[in-house]
């Protein structure tokens, strides 16, 4: 296969394309589930506002009396609590849509900026190639060799607590995934002739680089991103589990579970176990469909 | 051989400089730790004589090769919080921690091993699968929730283990150890199993794939075909080619596992390192960060140095492309 | 011929897939004699190595055994399960591989692997079973098999490695040795050396060798009998030398015809035209009909097995009539004992 992929464009629209991947795709009902595990994930915490019975974060709205109530007792709100209370009378089913909605916030967030960043990185490592590459990849190589976790920390050890600085820590800690990913694939188209042809023409370096190269990326790119939006999901409720990540002002999944730790040993076990099953709902759906869309992607890697 | 390992410890050499020198601008060039280490209403003497005490007003580059020299010295500073030298306080702090990730290492291997030979072995039983899906459930649950159920499980509910801490310790070499003793074992049981999962999941999936490998290999049917035993064909040919990649995986994952001990220590209040640093940046005990990261970095390049030689020892292919 | 070693009747291997039961080997007949070579010669596809892995139980699931017998000195083997069948595999019927490059592990020692082989079937020391290692690699014609043993596959080229291979199976000083294509991924200089190093244990040792393959030119020159198979039947089996001075199949002539070094240089290489039909939709009758050009009405019903007065037998309702020119050989040279 020497012709260039765009070539190949024209002859199936978007929506074949589309409708061959579903067809594959439905092929396993493990993957089907957690597809719609995820729809109803995204679904919750978007619409948290309107689905959730009480803003958690109102502290007007909470009522001590209402504290650490049991799964499936009424409060003075009126309403069932079904998955109960914490310790400052929130509602944890409110509380997990909200959290819910940090948590994938910070995910999606984290994984396209190390998306576009990975991306480029690993984008211009392959197009200028000689010794820009070898060192760019040096870096990828070493940096992928250390857990996320430890430059996590040297990062939030770095950079302090709060949003931003965590998407900034996940990011570093992922982006390098991407690099390598990105300047596999287009490393590998970069040696075949027809790119050679083109780049012997005036034509402008971006055209390669967008029309060429970052399209035969594309495929296992998908794959990755889907995985590391799970991992940033998982790594961001690590480190607000440690108090390292977001403050209770502005809980995520893992501060929620942080949160009703010290009641486990006291019984109640609900405050941390019902956001922990939510997170790992989240990030296991998460992971089977990136799983299957590889499969699908790529046939000859699975099993 | 000589060159190339005098190339390889160049390497990890330059990794480790260039860590030290990230996380030392990283860590001292923001905020001000003389806030962190004094009351905010002590007068001013005090104040500059602290800043002068710990060389603060120097230019940046000249405080970090003060540090650099000092920890060639073994000397990696004193502590903000506990008053006490870094290198003794995080060395008191070791033998906990190598202990964990050690033992978990060990569940990883006694278990993800057996599993994965079994579902490379019969990849279509009923039991592979559940082994494959346990699997997965063990590298993509954040292990700290991990954690948390079992402390639920085997602490709360079932009340067959302790829910946290280290328990009674015995001297051995100068260091304290708990795996001396019973009850010591009934300590760190828990948390090692969960330090393990992570290493399990991707230990079992290393092992399948090989053999799955291995058993729809040529030399695996002449093998059959000479009359070897499946036994023997197990044993003989599928353990000695997963071998590599397994030394290679154990080897690199003993490092992030000492990384990924801050959770599990955090989760069951066992006083390690992980523990240490963790408490170490709520509180902006500086010295202690960056003493921390550099050794974490400094073992975690040295156990990939080992791990790159065993490798070629392993492989009579790598050997030869080594000496030539 | 009642002093067959191996006689394999009938043998029928099937394959369960989603299409339906493909039959690899559907009624494969035929039988070898102490120290003679039986060339069993086909296209890829024809059941050839299928043929080969069954007599051997070597057959893994959605394959199976659906029929037939594998006598080995009389006895059928298709029957015995796990460790009885064990105990043939090596001892009494050993393999060779194609490929010597995939066939040796490439992480273990020649000689751990033939020690392995040799402790399979005989509890002897380590010691004991090196020494024997070392005396079979002696006996193929490999120099200095002391260092040899300590080597790893690849320091060894790749008929040295198919030596070993076959001083593998030679271990156990096997009734037959089943050897599959074991020359296609050689040279020709070294194929050669093998194949003179074969004909010479057969004499000597009395193994009798069933070699699969795909090339007329080696058989020719090895082999004491051929079977030819076509679509998991034998459509041809005979002497060597009279099958191949004057074929009886339509489809052995054209194999044959299609051999270059049969052929006048500067004229167009005769072809068997079409290609070999997949086993999931063979045509009614006979299998070989579509590419044949004596094809006929009847050979849409199954053609019968025509046996013919020296022994040979072909499977065709119109077989080709003897010619009687002077035998010819593929090669220059060749193995064939005198007898």
């Amino acid at each position: 296969m020497s012709h260039s992929p765009v070539l190949a464009l024209p002859a199936e629209t978007g929506w074949t394309r589309f409708s061959n991947f579903w067809s594959d795709f439905r092929q396993s009902p493990v993957a089907v589930a957690a597809l719609t595990v995820v729809v109803v994930v995204v679904l919750m915490a978007v619409l948290a506002p309107y689905v959730a019975p009480q803003d958690p974060y109102n502290q007007e709205a909470l009522d001590l009396f209402d504290a650490r109530l049991e799964p499936g007792e009424v409060g003075s709100g009126g309403y069932v609590h079904w998955l109960g209370t914490d310790a400052a009378g929130r509602d944890i089913f409110s509380a997990i849509l909200y959290g819910l909605r940090t948590s994938l916030i910070v995910g999606v967030m984290a994984g396209t900026l190390a998306l576009i960043l990975g991306t480029t990185v690993g984008l211009i490592a392959a197009y200028y190639g000689g010794r820009v590459e070898a060192l760019i990849m040096r870096i990828i190589d070493l940096q992928l060799s250390l857990p996320a976790i430890l430059l996590a920390l040297v990062l939030v050890a770095m950079l302090g607590q709060g949003l931003m600085q965590l998407v900034a820590a996940l990011v570093a800690a992922q982006y390098a995934y991407f690099a390598r990913t990105t300047h596999g694939a287009a490393s590998a188209e970069r040696r075949k002739d027809y790119i050679e042809a083109a780049l012997s023409t005036p034509l402008p370096a971006r055209h390669v680089l967008f029309r060429h190269l970052l399209p035969n990326a594309l495929p296992p790119l998908i794959v990755v991103a889907t995985v590391q939006v799970a991992n940033s999901i998982a790594l961001e409720a690590t480190l607000s589990f440690l108090g390292l990540g977001l403050p209770l002002t502005q809980p995520s999944l893992g501060s929620l579970i942080s949160n009703g730790f010290q009641f486990l040993l006291s019984g109640r076990y609900w405050i941390s176990i019902y956001p922990g099953i939510a997170l790992m709902l989240t990030v296991v759906a998460i992971n089977l469909v990136g799983d299957q869309v590889r499969n699908v992607l790529n046939p000859r890697r699975s099993r | 051989m000589i060159g190339f390992l005098i190339q390889r410890v160049l390497q990890a050499l330059m990794v480790v400089i260039a860590m030290s020198i990230i996380v030392f601008l990283g860590v001292y060039a923001i905020g001000n730790p003389i806030d962190v280490m004094i009351d905010p209403a002590s007068d001013q003497a005090l104040r500059e004589a602290l800043i002068q005490r710990y060389g603060f007003d120097r230019p940046l580059f000249e405080q970090y090769f003060i540090f650099m020299n000092n920890m060639l010295h073994g000397d990696l500073g004193e502590s903000f919080i506990y008053r006490l030298p870094v290198l003794n306080l995080i060395l008191s702090r070791l033998p906990a921690t190598l202990e964990l990730a050690l033992t978990a290492m060990l569940i990883a291997t006694l278990l993800g091993i057996p599993l994965g030979l079994w579902a490379g072995y019969k990849p279509d039983s009923l039991s592979a699968k559940a082994i494959m899906g346990f699997s997965v459930l063990g590298f993509s649950v954040p292990s700290f929730w991990v954690g948390l159920l079992l402390i639920m499980v085997f602490a709360v509910e079932l009340g067959w283990f302790p829910s946290g801490g280290r328990g009674p310790t015995t001297e051995v070499l100068g260091m304290n150890l708990s795996i001396t003793s019973l009850e010591g074992w009934s300590y760190i049981l828990l948390p090692a199993f969960n330090l393990a999962l992570f290493k399990l999941g991707l230990l079992i999936r290393l092992t399948r794939a090989g053999t799955v490998e291995v058993m729809g290999s040529d030399y695996v049917r002449f093998a059959r075909a000479q009359g070897l035993s499946e036994g023997k064909v197990v044993g003989l040919h599928v353990l000695k080619n997963i071998s590599i990649p397994i030394v290679t995986v154990f080897g690199l994952e003993l490092g992030s596992t000492l990384a990924f001990a801050v959770v599990t220590e955090t989760v069951f209040n066992w006083p390690g390192m992980g523990k240490l640093i963790i408490d170490s940046i709520t509180v902006l005990d500086r010295p202690v960060m960056v003493a921390y990261l550099i050794l974490v970095v400094f073992l975690f390049v040295m156990i990939n140095l080992v791990v790159d030689l065993i490798y070629g020892q392993l492989d009579p292919r790598i050997r030869v492309k080594a000496a030539s | 011929m009642s002093d067959a070693v191996l006689r394999v009747n009938n043998l029928q291997t099937q394959f369960e897939t989603r299409g339906g039961v493909l039959k690899a080997v559907d009624g494969v007949s035929f039988e070898v004699g102490r120290g003679r070579i039986l060339g069993l010669v086909g296209e890829s596809g024809s059941g050839k190595s299928v043929t080969g892995y069954s007599i051997l139980g070597l057959i893994e699931a959605p394959g199976r055994i659906a029929g037939g017998e594998v006598l080995l000195n009389g006895k059928d083997i298709t029957r015995l399960r796990g460790d009885a069948m064990r105990q043939v595999r090596g001892a009494q019927i050993a393999m060779v591989f194609q490929d010597p490059m995939m066939t040796l592990n490439p992480v273990l020692k020649i000689g751990t692997q033939m020690i392995a082989a040799v402790r399979a079937h005989d509890k002897v020391s380590r010691k004991a079973a090196r020494a024997r290692a070392r005396d079979a690699l002696a006996k193929v014609g490999i120099p200095s098999p002391e260092e040899r043993l300590d080597a790893y596959p690849h320091q060894l080229s790749g008929g040295m490695r198919q030596r070993v291979a076959i001083a593998i199976a030679l271990l156990h000083s096997p009734a037959v040795i089943i050897a599959d294509e074991p020359t296609t991924a050689l040279d020709v200089s070294i194929q050669g050396q093998i194949l003179a190093e074969v004909r010479r244990l057969a004499d000597e040792t009395g193994t009798a060798f069933v070699w699969v393959t795909h090339d007329l030119a080696v058989v020719s020159s090895l082999a004491d009998d051929i079977c030819v198979m076509y679509a998991g039947r034998v459509v041809e089996s005979g002497p060597a030398a009279d099958v191949i001075a004057s074929p009886r199949h339509p489809y052995t002539a054209g194999l044959l015809a299609s051999v270059p070094a049969e052929h006048e240089p500067g004229t167009k290489l005769p072809q068997v035209p079409g290609s070999t039909p997949s086993l999931a939709n063979l045509p009614q009758g006979c299998a070989f009909a579509p590419r044949c050009a004596k094809a006929g009405p009847a050979c849409t019903t199954t053609p019968p097995v025509q046996q013919f007065e020296d022994g040979r037998t072909a499977l065709c309702h119109y077989p080709i009539e003897p010619v009687s020119c002077q035998p010819l050989s593929l090669t220059s040279t060749t193995y064939r004992s005198a007898s």
